[in-house]
């Protein structure tokens, strides 16, 4: 029976980016520490549960680091040049005297403790944003995600592939033509080296887009059944239409001194726009998918969990404003609103909802060959 | 299936047509296979089949080409893909994809096949060539067979009528080349499939061949394999033997020639151990390069284990064994570019040192490496320049390296750019560059790859003289058939050990997988070469 439940499969990457995408709106509406540390625990905890062993799955600690780098910026440029908040003074900077036309600006000055955490609460908020988007990139395959895009998207969507086979085997190229400068006696290292490799090197990567684009097309790549060009306007339009409408939503969404709900509307119009648009451009492609990532409930239940934690900290919002900020003048302890802590443990259910991964074939042979053995 | 009517093919800026008036006609489900010279318009022939002569490479192509009734002219390649398979000559090159499946999979996706269907032609195809096993694998993971094998797969899967390959085995050590071929000469018996491939290696295949197609100055012939080698410009061994001979019917396979020389044979059986082939060499010279205990490690795996290998000036030794046996890496230490975990190198006769504290000149004055992608150690413009930067590293006079290219293959015209030279120019324009430093050792990693059968014996030629000279030379190779023109000694390498070291006639003739055609026919006789069967046969009847 155990063995029964561990044939697992992947979930479809669209289900783990619009989880990620809850979280990161939910992150975007707050500054309280105590909330944004929650999203960061939820991340790590789902990740860590459902992450594949493959190249990209690194990805989440690669931006938590980045984090970490802009929470530093976001200090350094507080000290330097923010205007103090409070008056609890840590330190006094020597003020630099700026000419008259930079009248606006300071440098240096008193340090306020009130302005130090107002700066580390809002690049913990950018952090937390860039690890929504570190744990979509670690538990949802890039390759996966482009096969599951519209096709209208999809010659956009194999160009990205490509380039991505294209990298791993750059970096091979370069290792050999760098040994091949050793080999001719030249140097292998600084900028003389690199003048000698550049050569042989795009040389190399010419001839294999071609050789590429000459096998795609023989293989069928690019068909297309004919359609009107008038048609083709109207499609390309609705598509530019509908991603302008998406944008001003998003910003009137996330920018907390818009109005919500006027974003909202906009943010939907668009959504609607741009579907129609990318369904219409994508009835000329007569391409089909083999074995597509399927969309059972599980997908439905991830991204549910994701909306939940946005909505719960968007009506936190709506009921307690204050909630949602961390408290600078004066300082206190931030406390965790319920409804957000309730949105926030529904996000971290995906850990157990989606579907485990599945076994890689190889070590499932030497799993079966073990359970073989053991009772003999 | 295929037909060609008056077709003639000229690229632009070139001063004559590469393919002129050709008339071809190839019936379904018979293999027909490509000979001709390198740069005799083979590919060319091969992609005008599927449009992309003239759709894709430009050029002018007059007069139809027809494939199972739809014409080029009207139907471009992609239109043509579940008709015609085309596999390009480095299967890596064409992969869409990241995995085996998914790649079986891409082509009949561009073509909107459904995918109930596509589901079930996928498992076929995995089963057909034998790739179940390794349906989710990387396809950068893949050994050469198994790329070659994944390639054809992915052409199969819109189940076409014809399928088109380019020198299919060329990189492939003879196990990996005999897999790839037992399937396709499956499809041509089991599904009926139409196939046209070009290859080099003729020995592998002409067995399998049902016609001759053969390119020659723009002209092309077809016919029964058996008539049309009687002149052709390239044959394997077994055939040029019986040409030479004057046997008739011209012998195909092995079996055939040992029946023909079978009286022959039967009447000199006894003085086999009598006549050996090649003189052993009088003095072997002194040691230049010397590994002892090397073994060289990437991450957990041994590359190479506990290697001993000395070489000695004035002999030409062959390395080979499987792809993936340490062959490259062996090289890669004994040049200085891999540092060994355990054990020594040292080059040098004179005061012997470890080559990975050399560099420059220094390192290029004991030891040179043709690597395989020869091109790589090209970083000039033109040729002229090329030779020049060489000359002047190693403070040789001007023009020395450009004297050294014109005496390996004459005639280039030293303004151009390296990448326009033919296959075997640009081998001769590498090896001046190392040549000109006169290093002690020069180690060649695959050399032959692009070269026809005349190419082939010129390049042995060139060999023989830089041992004569005093170089050692170290040529990694698949090809039997050079080794038993060129190499003094033998070293056959699995799994990162040695395996067998010593002269070529001892290593190579007691080995099924590694001995040359000649020496399969003459057997007991030792004879590795056409030559050297050719003197003995004709020698004892006179």
């Amino acid at each position: 029976m155990a063995v029964q439940a561990r044939i697992g499969r992947y979930l479809h990457p669209g289900a783990w980016w619009v989880w990620a995408l809850g979280l990161a709106i939910a992150a975007s509406r707050t500054t309280n520490p105590l909330i944004l540390g929650l999203i960061i625990a939820v991340l790590a905890l789902v990740v860590a549960a459902r992450r594949p062993d493959a190249p990209w799955s690194r990805s989440f600690v690669v931006l938590l680091r980045l984090g970490l780098v802009v929470i530093a910026i976001r200090l350094v440029f507080q000290v330097l040049l923010g205007s103090p908040i409070g008056t609890t003074v840590v330190v006094t900077l020597p003020t630099v005297p700026l000419p008259s036309w930079a009248a606006g600006l300071r440098l240096g000055g008193p340090i306020t403790l009130e302005s130090i955490v107002f700066a580390a609460c809002d690049g913990l908020r950018l952090a937390v944003l860039l690890a929504c988007v570190g744990a979509a990139n670690s538990l949802a395959s890039p390759s996966r995600l482009l096969k599951a895009m519209p096709a209208a998207l999809y010659e956009v969507g194999v160009a990205v592939v490509v380039a991505m086979t294209f990298a791993p085997q750059l970096v091979s190229d370069i290792t050999r033509v760098r040994r091949a400068q050793r080999l001719r006696g030249r140097p292998d290292r600084g900028v003389r080296g690199l003048v000698g490799s550049a050569m042989p090197v795009f040389d190399g990567a010419l001839d294999r887009a071609v050789t590429l684009a000459a096998a795609m097309d023989s293989r069928g790549y690019g068909r297309s059944a004919p359609i009107a060009p008038k048609r083709r306007i109207a499609d390309a339009a609705m598509l530019l239409g509908g991603l302008v409408g998406i944008c001003i939503g998003l910003f009137g969404v996330l920018d907390s001194s818009a109005s919500g709900t006027t974003g909202l509307i906009i943010l939907a119009i668009g959504v609607v726009i741009a579907c129609v648009g990318i369904w219409r451009a994508g009835a000329r492609s007569v391409r089909t998918r083999y074995r597509p990532d399927p969309w059972l409930w599980p997908e439905w239940a991830v991204c549910a969990c994701g909306v939940a934690a946005a909505a719960a900290v968007f009506a936190t919002g709506q009921i307690d404003p204050e909630a949602l900020l961390m408290p600078v003048t004066p300082l206190a302890m931030p406390v965790v609103p319920p409804l957000a802590l309730l949105g926030l443990c529904l996000a971290a259910l995906p850990a157990t909802l989606s579907p485990p991964l599945p076994i890689p074939r190889t070590l499932d042979r030497q799993h079966r060959q073990l359970a073989q053995e053991v009772p003999a | 299936m295929i037909r060609f009517t008056d077709v003639s093919v000229t690229y632009s800026g070139a001063t004559r047509p590469t393919l002129s008036d050709v008339n071809l006609f190839i019936p379904e489900g018979e293999l027909a296979l490509l000979v001709g010279r390198t740069g005799s318009g083979k590919s060319t022939l091969l992609q005008a089949v599927n449009g992309l002569v003239p759709h894709f490479t430009g050029g002018t192509l007059t007069g139809e080409v027809t494939v199972n009734g739809r014409t080029t002219a009207e139907h471009p390649p992609r239109e043509l893909s579940d008709v015609v398979g085309y596999v390009p000559q480095d299967p890596m090159s064409g992969f869409v994809t990241d995995t085996v499946e998914e790649e079986l999979a891409y082509g009949m996706e561009a073509i909107g096949i459904d995918p109930a269907t596509m589901r079930r032609r996928v498992e076929e195809i995995l089963d057909l060539l034998g790739l179940a096993e390794l349906r989710d694998r990387s396809l950068l993971t893949l050994s050469g067979g198994q790329r070659q094998r994944t390639a054809i797969g992915s052409v199969l899967t819109t189940n076409p009528s014809v399928l088109i390959l380019d020198e299919p085995t060329s990189a492939l050590d003879p196990g990996a080349a005999e897999e790839v071929l037992a399937a396709i000469s499956r499809l041509v018996l089991d599904l009926g499939l139409t196939v046209l491939m070009a290859e080099h290696r003729l020995e592998r295949v002409v067995g399998y061949a049902d016609r001759l197609v053969v390119v020659q100055d723009g002209q092309v012939r077809s016919g029964p394999p058996g008539e049309l080698f009687a002149d052709a410009p390239v044959a394997p061994p077994v055939v040029e033997l019986g040409r030479q001979l004057g046997w008739s019917p011209l012998p195909l396979s092995i079996r055939d020639a040992r029946s023909a020389s079978m009286s022959w044979r039967d009447a000199h059986a006894d003085s086999a151990e009598a006549t050996p082939t090649a003189p052993p060499i009088a003095t072997p010279g002194a040691v230049v390069a010397d590994a002892s205990d090397l073994t060289v490690s990437f991450g957990a795996i041994d590359a190479v284990q506990g290697v001993d290998l000395q070489l000695r000036a004035g002999t030409v030794r062959a390395l080979m064994g499987r792809n993936g046996a340490g062959k490259s890496t062996l090289m890669a230490a004994l040049i200085g570019l891999q540092k060994p975990k355990r054990g020594s190198v040292k080059v040098g006769s004179s005061d012997p040192v470890d080559p990975t504290t050399l560099s420059g000149a220094d390192l290029v004055r004991r030891i040179g490496l043709v690597p395989q992608e020869a091109g790589d150690l090209l970083y000039r413009p033109t040729v002229a320049s090329e030779c020049a930067s060489a000359d002047e590293l190693v403070n040789a006079e001007p023009g020395s390296a450009l004297a050294i290219l014109e005496r390996l293959a004459p005639g280039i015209n030293p303004e151009i750019h390296p990448r326009d030279l033919s296959e075997g120019q640009r081998l001769s324009l590498v090896l001046a560059v190392v040549l000109v430093s006169e290093p002690e050792v020069i180690l060649l990693d695959e050399p032959t790859r692009g070269l026809d059968y005349p190419g082939k014996v010129a390049f042995a030629q060139i060999l023989r003289d830089l041992a004569d000279r005093g170089h050692s030379i170290l040529m990694a190779t698949h090809d039997v058939e050079l080794v038993a023109e060129a190499a003094d000694e033998v070293t056959i390498m699995a799994e990162g050990h040695i395996v067998a070291d010593g002269p070529t006639a001892q290593v190579v003739v007691s080995s099924p997988m590694f001995a040359p055609q000649v020496a399969k026919v003459m057997r007991p006789v030792p004879a590795l070469t056409v030559n050297d069967a050719v003197r003995l046969i004709q020698g004892s009847s006179q």
